[in-house]
């Protein structure tokens, strides 16, 4: 573990940047600006920010008081934990800090080369779709179905073979077939594997964008789980310390703030601690009962160690959130009625449903691949797999020039609006909508 | 791992101060938005939310380019979770959601497609500072200095001497601890009048511009409600910029059908009349109120003319003659005419035939020739010909 303590704006900088040594880019830039202006006027602080390495980084703010560090301390010490022990996370690199380091390196290097305008225009539009990748764990593992050809039965079976070939028919059905042959998920990589339309410099960048997004990934699909495993053991360590009262005032004061729920979103930091004091409460319970029958079963603390293994948020929520935590909660669901935001759903499947829901995909919206050789003009076809939630369209026309500029050829997205089938196309010029 | 349990955690402050990426981005973005504003002025000349600000000092103008767009869901049209209280029911409304304009209602409704633009506060100034960078006042012929001068008071030297009220102590205490120090111990007392220090003031002259605008504008019928908006966008910046050149000035209105009157600015942009065009009239009653307020020895004249070009073909002669008058005793003389279908005028006839140097003329077809009619008015030239 290793902290390194840093005044405001520095820190405000790591968070805008997600890595203190990632490349630059506006977008970064105006992160940063919200986020320092807000806590300027007071809104919001930051006081840490971990980064999942080996060793582990935690950057703690100059202005934390002794207190406040205990806190924090305990907190990143249990983030880093997460990070070692969590499953999900197990491939992600632990050298990322220099590997990001190189990459900021490259893309200075390719800035001088190519012209700054040029490179930045090229980082917008890999910024645009950078979530779309494949962060299946079984990826690697189940093989790719490869063209399998029987053994060679004699050295001159190719000719032989040729004779076999002249049917029309039958090789026309071989040449076409579909790339990709299943929907592919990973949309960067197909890019890359498959545009026509990259330099050698823009295809370094977009594996690196790739690479970074990978390793991202599972913090998206754990912050619920992730923040509420860090408050769980700040709480629980701190509360076992010898404080003063004033010591006391000030945990309760920072722990206060930063539990503190929400009417209009769920703050993962609160919904986590409570799912874990649950499962420790009702399985502590359990144990008691089976100890009684002198059988022996898992202490709720070895099942919360448990469910921090294995689990991510979308199977933590369908797992462990329970009914009758959902009610004590006093969890909803809510949607714009008119001009109003209104409560709309108590039902506790509808809450645990929604809340899975928003989860899934890391919360963006799940887009494949699904024909890379479209209209048989190497036009790029990608499908929504919608799931009663409708894009933002507005977004959705600007994102397709982007996909373009890296696709090279006309590209086409399908979605779903107001239950009908609806095929957005970008030429180059023009975006165009049809129904399907 | 039991024998060294210290070492396995490092704590450490490194000096952070060179480390400027997160400003050096910010300040791309912000560059950024300078780009599109720019690119953008034509537009946002005539944005009406800056023309109708009235004083205020900052305008939101939407950035679309600016946003980091991706594939995202319709916040507005999806379920979300919240957390209440304990009591909370189906039907409690969570939070005000944005007004939308109502679909269909007005030309203004098609301008807002809903809450996903970026918006960024300009300030008016930081506009007129870029938009002004592009004119200038036509250097024609150097107004005899005016006589008036205005004294300023500035504090710019230190004196050994002085009234006692403007003493300098911060100075008085350095000189006194220095000649001190030079004594061996450097300390204020005591102090001597040697070390007194005075601020001392010298007047500053400066001779004193005045500019005036002559606003003329056809209110006959034909002027509809797009034209005297063009007609009210223009003089709003040409005020302003004058204002950047001249220490005062002043803006006299001048409205004409047939007959001309000086009315007040609130008449002059929304008062419509019937009735023909007589353009010399206004002329005519520029004319008697430039001799009567505007002697041209110590006022910049500035009249401009905003017509639709439609007048009386007997009229045009008399026009022509006021004109020339007009421009002899003028600074610049603009005449902008809203058409916009760009057919020939009766007027524009008429004054494709001027030749002269402080005579400036521009056809308007689109809300943002404001800005390239103001260009065309005040244009940045290398020399002073054309």
């Amino acid at each position: 573990m290793r902290y390194e303590i840093c005044p405001a704006d520095i820190l405000y900088t790591f968070g805008a940047y997600g890595m203190p040594t990632r490349f630059t880019h506006w977008s970064f830039g105006k992160q940063f600006h919200k986020m320092k202006l807000q806590y300027d006027i007071g809104l919001s602080k930051i006081y840490e920010l971990v980064i999942n390495s080996n060793p582990c980084y935690a950057f703690l703010l100059n202005t934390n008081s002794l207190i406040q560090n205990k806190l924090i301390i305990a907190h990143v010490l249990a983030h880093c934990d997460f990070f070692k022990n969590n499953i999900y996370f197990s491939k992600t690199r632990k050298d990322m800090v220099e590997s990001m380091a190189a990459t900021a390196e490259r893309i200075v290097d390719y800035e001088v080369r190519y012209g700054k305008k040029c490179v930045e225009t090229f980082l917008d539009a890999v910024l645009a779709i950078q979530e779309h990748v494949d962060p299946s764990m079984m990826r690697d593992i189940i093989p790719s179905p490869s063209i399998v050809r029987p053994p060679r039965r004699s050295a001159y079976e190719d000719l032989w073979d040729l004779d076999q070939r002249t049917i029309p028919g039958q090789q026309a059905i071989e040449m076409h077939q579909k790339n990709p042959k299943e929907p592919e998920k990973d949309i960067l990589l197909f890019i890359l594997e498959n545009s026509r339309n990259l330099t050698e410099w823009q295809a370094d960048i977009l594996t690196m964008l790739r690479e970074e997004m990978l390793y991202f990934w599972p913090q998206l699909e754990t912050k619920i789980m992730n923040e509420g495993w860090a408050s769980y053991w700040h709480q629980t360590i701190l509360r076992q310390m010898d404080l003063t009262p004033s010591e006391t005032i000030e945990f309760a004061k920072l722990n206060a703030s930063v539990l503190q729920p929400s009417k209009t979103s769920i703050n993962p930091y609160y919904l986590g601690v409570k799912m874990y004091e649950d499962i420790e409460k009702r399985y502590d319970i359990l144990a008691k009962e089976a100890s009684g029958r002198g059988e022996e079963a898992m202490t709720g603390r070895e099942k919360i160690f448990e469910a921090r293994e294995i689990e991510n948020d979308t199977s933590f929520i369908r797992n462990y959130l329970t009914d009758d935590l959902i009610k004590q909660e006093d969890l909803y669901v809510f949607q714009k009625q008119e001009d109003q935001y209104k409560v709309s759903d108590k039902q506790t499947d509808a809450v645990r449903n929604q809340l899975i829901g928003q989860r899934v995909n890391g919360g963006f919206p799940y887009i494949v691949v699904d024909d890379g050789d479209y209209m048989r003009n190497g036009e790029l076809y990608l499908i929504h797999r919608y799931e009663d939630t409708e894009l933002d369209l507005l977004y959705l026309e600007h994102v397709l020039p982007h996909i373009h500029q890296l696709w090279g050829r006309i590209v086409h997205i399908e979605t779903v609006l107001e239950n009908k089938p609806l095929v957005f196309s970008y030429d180059g010029h023009k975006v165009f909508r049809r129904s399907k | 791992m039991e024998e060294n349990q210290k070492s396995r955690f490092v704590v450490t402050e490194e000096n952070w101060s060179l480390h400027r990426k997160g400003h050096q981005d910010q300040q791309r973005h912000l560059d950024k938005i300078n780009e599109v504003l720019k690119s953008n002025l034509p537009d946002l000349i005539s944005e009406e939310n800056i023309i109708l600000s009235n004083g205020k000092d900052m305008v939101k103008i939407p950035i679309r380019s600016l946003d980091e767009f991706k594939i995202r869901y319709n916040h507005e049209k999806s379920k979300h979770v919240g957390q209440g209280e304990g009591d909370s029911a189906v039907g409690d409304v969570v939070a005000q959601g944005e007004k939308k304009a109502q679909p269909g209602k007005g030309k203004e409704a098609g301008d807002q497609p809903g809450q996903d633009i970026y918006e960024t506060e300009v300030s008016i100034e930081e506009l007129e500072e870029m938009f002004f960078k592009e004119l200038e006042l036509p250097d024609l012929e150097q107004k005899e200095q005016s006589v008036t001068t205005i004294e300023n008071i500035d504090f710019t030297d230190i004196r050994k001497k002085g009234l006692i009220g403007n003493i300098d102590k911060k100075r008085t205490l350095l000189s006194a601890i220095k000649r001190n120090a030079m004594n061996g111990k450097a300390e204020v007392a005591p102090i001597l009048e040697d070390d007194l220090r005075f601020k001392t003031w010298n007047p500053v002259e400066k001779p004193q511009s005045k500019a005036v605008v002559i606003a003329m504008m056809d209110t006959s019928g034909s002027m509809g409600k797009f034209e005297k908006y063009m007609a009210r966008s223009f003089f709003f910046w040409m005020t302003k910029f004058l204002r950047t050149k001249y220490e005062t000035v002043e803006i006299e209105f001048i409205a004409h059908h047939t007959e001309a009157k000086v009315v007040s600015e609130e008449n002059f942009f929304n008062k419509g009349e019937s009735g023909g065009t007589r353009c010399s009239s206004a002329y005519s009653k520029a004319l008697e109120v430039i001799k009567e307020f505007y002697p041209p020895t110590s006022y910049n004249i500035y009249p401009v003319h905003f017509s639709d070009g439609e007048n009386m073909t007997s009229d045009n002669k008399k026009c022509l003659e006021h004109v020339d008058e007009l421009l002899a005793i003028s600074n610049m003389f603009g005449y902008a005419e809203v058409n916009e279908h760009r057919r020939m005028s009766t007027l524009m006839s008429a004054y494709k035939s001027i030749e002269h140097p402080k005579f400036n003329y521009y056809i308007l077809q689109k809300n943002r020739d404001v800005y390239f009619a103001l260009k065309k008015f005040f244009e940045k030239r290398t020399e002073g010909l054309r």
